[in-house]
């Protein structure tokens, strides 16, 4: 039984992980159904960027709390100038544009900020701090599941919860929704979409930065390519949970985060992701618009 | 009118440029050319790298004195993001531009792929990372050399180290699904059966490369009850690991390898590092070729030098060593040298068997101690 | 001439990437060493760079806007220089000519590893063709297509192994197994559409290269399967030097062969079928085409191309692992169709002859290649988001009482 509980909270924190990247995933495709393949990369900015800022502030010897909290609010506002900027090269000139053109020219920008960041700084892993600290109430379960694990778990729920309020209960949220319903009419009815797509990519670039931040201090070592498997893995998730839908990209992401660690415990680690997207394809085969998504009618 | 005149430039700028991409590199023949191939960009790059830099370190050496024979050393570097059809790609682009020999291809993989063409032009290929015993084992790549002990010599080290010194029964084996570490834990696993009886494999995996954590296969060693792992593959996933079963309060112990042996390991698992054992070529700490070497490396570049430099140095050194004793870029005479002839280098006083494995590159089991890999006696 | 209004307009640029750029071009961290490394003049060569870039990125987004109003209000789309070249046949067959004499020389003409990677392209030109039927023309999105090339590669190199079998039984065989492994894939896929089947696609793609990786007794695992042989001619076994020209004009041949067949299949009954399936299911479903024998027909008959590039690829390059056939590849593959231009010939094979080509040229380059291939594949889209040949829509006519004509 400890075994299964150990196995069942490793699967919970790798989904949350996954999570914090597939929300931006979920949220730019439910507005203009783009598979944001940049989306890696611009998580991987944002560690990166705490990485630097670290590193400047500990040389300058500021305590860590002081560093934890400014390195990553200064990794979220570039994640987010970041996700700002590709959006209005890459794909805002491609909005009346065949999709898949949008989806090359996201795989031409996420190559071009792998190797961006690769020549500007090193193709080393580079040791990423661990900036959250062992709590000393946390020490009796250390073995089973660690302090880090736990910070991810929460920060993960806590933004989840601002987003679904967010886009349930606020004007913005409205315009978000009316958007990825019907562009034109929302244009109609006088909403600037332009700019929601704009706060959509900003939003989502924030979380993936706050991922970043976690995820980087969590494992201990970040490089140029961490962004792209990631990446691959949290749309995978996304898309299990209904690609679209807030909640369906965390359920999604917990289920893909399970069904790896389970597959790994009780049956070899060889095949973790062909057990993964082999569950994937039964999913899909039975409900063809994932866990949580809507089923729509096609009509013509 | 200014549209033609446009299009005409164009063309005319795509002739100049398919010219010289295909007569450019082919004139003067008073150098002696050096391929240096290998993986310098996309995941692996970090291996490949390195080795470039070491070949242009001992060229530097030896172009400020005079060269070889009287003639100045090139080096023509190209990549091959350690993808098979890439190395093809390579070797033939190597051979276009009339290459005389090569150091390289890091992985086994795009050193197979390329030893294909290399053979039958007669060019001698050496490579400083490849590790997959059937490059010399099979006899298939008579040209074929390498400054690196290959996998199930590297095994043996870590399965007696395990069962004759550490004393352990349970033994859990790991690997990076990749070439390099697949076959060198193939080979401890068999070690490990074939010890009548001393040990036991109670875990053989392959962990995912670049997942974002391992916690699943850390509880998998834990209830395994492993007394210790042994892992194939490089440093990346090995500090992940090491960092989790710390972490989950863990005191198992760790063996790796030549992969793992790499000061990046200690600098980026930190403290976690302490204990874990790699294999590594013996004693070159204490060589003082290795010790200038790395300083040159630190001047010239301002860093630490990476992964399989020492190796690619010794194997830069050895080739062009063979050049000057043979008087010729000739292959039987250079194959003669290289079996022949001692030469010191940063590895230690290496010559090479029939086979292509170099002798005088002994393996030593080494341990974290405070930050340092510290050579422990058997 | 420049309004100062442009002007501010590229300074407000310039400084917005200076700030963008700053922390990852202007601070180099080694936290390794724990040295950090200040390198100002970057920032200045971004500040001049991106001032100078926005002006003419403002251009020519002016130009394709201004393109794109004229193509709406006048109704007159005039075809863009590629289109007119394929239409006029004056134009059309000299110039066939010219490319083909062009292709025959090739090997004689440069050095051997222009035709070696000419062979590459030639691989990726007839693996692009193939999933043009199943991207271009039924409008299915495929991101495992890289699992048939496996599937293709293996059955040559482990038949090969185990069966001695010679390459010319095997590039059928290879050709069928991949239609036997493309309709394996369909079955399952039949209901799904757009992205789901894009990620089923890929995970197939991803379960593919796995087995292979994992299964050591079935496939020799991440080691590989070297010493394939080249293709034999007539019995007799060639030098690499001459076995390379030889594979470069097996593929020549099988090029064209795909082309023919493409061409023929594209304006067949099943062909036009395709077309409908992509421009509206359920519309294609009322006019009485049967879905899933469509689709199943598209993923089989790609997946046939793919099986036999696989092929020749083992045979190119004597060697096979797994590392060659990563997502990477299905990727690459995808931009080439759409690149080129979705469903358009001509519009694929110059997709890969460019993406294939390139990345080898810009090896002068060397560490900024995959930068620049990177910028052009966005620059690409931005400007020409149709491809480099965009497909004309077909228009088929019915004439009078003499049947159904085509008028393309």
């Amino acid at each position: 039984m400890d075994y299964f509980l150990e196995l069942f909270l490793g699967g919970l924190t790798r989904g949350s992980i996954y999570a914090l990247i597939a929300l931006g995933y979920t949220m730019v495709y439910g507005i203009i159904e783009l598979i944001n393949f940049a989306h890696g990369e611009i998580y991987m900015i944002g560690a990166f960027t705490a990485l630097i800022v670290i590193s400047v502030l500990t040389m300058m010897g500021m305590n860590t709390i002081a560093i934890l909290v400014i390195a990553g609010f200064i990794a979220v506002i570039y994640s987010c100038a970041y996700g700002y900027t590709v959006e209005k090269i890459a794909y805002k000139p491609l909005r009346r544009a065949p999709r898949l053109s949008a989806l090359i020219s996201a795989i031409g920008m996420s190559l071009f900020l792998q190797n961006y960041v690769l020549l500007a700084q090193t193709s080393d892993f580079l040791p990423f701090p661990n900036l959250i600290p062992d709590f000393t109430f946390m020490e009796p379960y250390a073995h089973i599941i660690s302090s880090a694990e736990v910070v991810i778990l929460i920060t993960t729920t806590i933004v989840m919860i601002l987003l679904t309020v967010l886009i349930k209960f606020t004007k913005m949220g409205k315009a978000m929704r009316a958007t990825s319903q019907d562009k034109d009419m929302a244009r109609l009815v006088g909403i600037d979409v332009d700019r929601v797509i704009s706060v959509t990519f900003v939003l989502g670039s924030a979380t993936a930065a706050i991922g970043g931040v976690l995820i980087a201090s969590h494992v201990g070592m970040i490089n140029f390519y961490i962004g792209f498997i990631a990446g691959i893995k949290a749309f995978v998730a996304a898309v299990l949970g209904g690609i679209g839908s807030i909640p369906g990209a965390v359920l999604g992401s917990f289920v893909l985060g399970w069904t790896e660690s389970f597959a790994t415990g009780y049956v070899s680690s060889d095949y973790e992701d062909v057990f993964a997207f082999v569950f994937l394809v039964l999913i899909l085969i039975f409900r063809p618009a994932g866990i949580l998504g809507r089923t729509e009618k096609h009509t013509v | 009118m200014k549209k033609k005149i446009g299009k005409n430039l164009i063309i005319a700028m795509s002739l100049i440029f398919f010219a010289c991409c295909t007569f450019g590199t082919s004139f003067a023949q008073d150098v002696i050319k050096l391929g240096v191939a290998g993986a310098h960009s996309g995941d692996l790059a970090s291996y490949g790298l390195p080795s470039v830099k070491a070949a242009e370190l001992v060229v530097n050496d030896i172009n400020a004195m005079g060269g070889i024979n009287g003639k100045k050393v090139v080096l023509l570097i190209e990549d091959d993001a350690c993808k098979p059809e890439l190395g093809s790609n390579v070797a033939t682009k190597l051979l276009s531009a009339g290459v005389d020999i090569v150091m390289g291809h890091i992985c086994s993989g795009a050193t197979k792929a390329a030893l294909a063409i290399y053979k039958e032009e007669n060019i001698i290929c050496m490579s400083p990372s490849a590790t997959n015993p059937p490059l010399t084992q099979s006899g298939d790549y008579p040209n074929f050399y390498r400054t690196i002990a290959s996998d199930d010599a590297q095994a043996r080290l870590e399965v007696d180290y395990a069962l004759d010194v550490l004393k352990v029964k349970k033994i859990a084996v790991l690997h990076d699904k990749g070439d390099y570490g697949k076959g060198l834990a193939e080979f401890a696993k068999q070690f490990i059966e074939n010890s009548g009886g001393k040990g036991q494999v109670v875990l053989y995996e392959g962990v995912t490369p670049g997942a974002v954590d391992y916690s699943a296969v850390v509880q998998k060693i834990k209830r395994s009850k492993a007394e210790a792992v042994i892992f194939g593959g490089y440093h990346p996933e090995a500090s992940k690991i090491v960092m989790q079963m710390r972490k989950k309060r863990m005191n198992t112990y760790f063996i790796s390898d030549d992969g793992v042996k790499d000061d990046t390991f200690i600098k980026v698992a930190g403290k976690y590092a302490e204990g874990v054992y790699a294999t590594g070529p013996m004693d070159t700490s204490n060589n003082p070729l290795a010790i200038a070497a790395t300083e040159k490396h630190q001047k010239t570049y301002g860093a630490d030098p990476g992964a399989f430099f020492l190796n690619a140095y010794a194997a830069t050194q050895a080739l062009l060593n063979a050049v000057d004793k043979a008087g010729s870029t000739e292959y039987q005479a250079v194959s003669n040298a290289l079996k022949t002839e001692w030469v010191e280098t940063p590895l230690g006083r290496i010559k090479f068997d029939d086979k292509g494995d170099a002798i005088g590159i002994g393996f030593a089991m080494y341990q974290v101690k405070d930050g340092v890999y510290v050579e422990v006696s058997k | 001439m420049i309004k100062f209004s442009e002007i501010k307009k590229s300074l407000w640029v310039s400084l917005w990437f200076m700030f963008l750029t700053f922390p990852v071009m202007v601070i180099r961290v080694n936290t390794i060493e724990n040295v950090i490394e200040w390198r100002w003049e970057n920032m200045i060569f971004i500040g001049v760079g991106s001032f100078l870039f926005s002006f003419v990125w403002r251009y020519l987004l002016k130009q394709k806007e201004y393109g794109l109003k004229r193509a709406e209000e006048g109704g007159d789309i005039r075809p863009s220089l590629a289109q007119r070249i394929l239409r006029d046949r004056k134009i059309f067959a000299p110039a066939l000519t010219v490319v083909g004499i062009f292709a025959l020389l090739f090997p004689y003409v440069f050095s051997l590893y222009q035709t070696n990677i000419m062979i590459s392209a030639l691989i990726f030109v007839m693996l692009g063709l193939g999933l043009n039927i199943v991207v271009g023309l039924a409008g299915l999105l495929d991101l495992g297509y890289v699992a048939f090339y496996a599937v293709g590669a293996y059955a040559y190199a482990l038949l090969n192994y185990h069966f001695g079998l010679s390459f010319w039984i095997l590039l059928p065989v290879g050709g069928a197994l991949g239609m036997l492994f493309g309709i394996l894939l369909g079955f399952p896929v039949l209901r799904l559409r757009g992205d789901y089947l894009a990620i089923v696609t890929l995970g197939f793609g991803e379960i593919i290269r796995l087995i292979l990786e994992n299964w050591n007794e079935f496939s020799f695992g991440p080691s590989g399967i070297s010493n394939i042989p080249r293709p034999s001619f007539f019995g007799m076994s060639l030098s690499v030097h001459d076995s390379t020209i030889f594979i470069y004009y097996i593929m020549i041949a099988l090029c064209i062969f795909t082309i023919f067949v493409v061409n023929r299949l594209q304006d067949s009954r099943i062909g036009r079928a395709w077309i409908a399936l992509r421009e509206d299911e359920v519309a294609c479903q009322a006019m009485g085409i049967d879905k899933a024998k469509t689709k199943l027909t598209a993923f089989a008959l790609g997946a046939t191309w793919a099986g036999m590039g696989g092929v020749m690829f083992a045979a190119k390059t004597t060697f096979v692992n797994p590392a060659s056939f990563t997502i990477w590849e299905s990727i690459i593959i995808l931009c080439i169709v759409v690149l080129g231009g979705m469903g358009s010939v001509v519009g694929v094979i110059i997709g890969a002859l460019i993406l294939i080509l390139l990345p080898e040229y810009l090896r002068a380059f060397s560490e900024y290649r995959m930068l620049m291939f990177g910028i052009l594949l966005v620059v690409m889209m931005v400007f020409r988001p149709g491809g480099i040949v965009s497909d004309v829509r077909r228009i088929y006519k019915f004439e009078g009482s003499g049947g159904a004509g085509k008028d393309a």
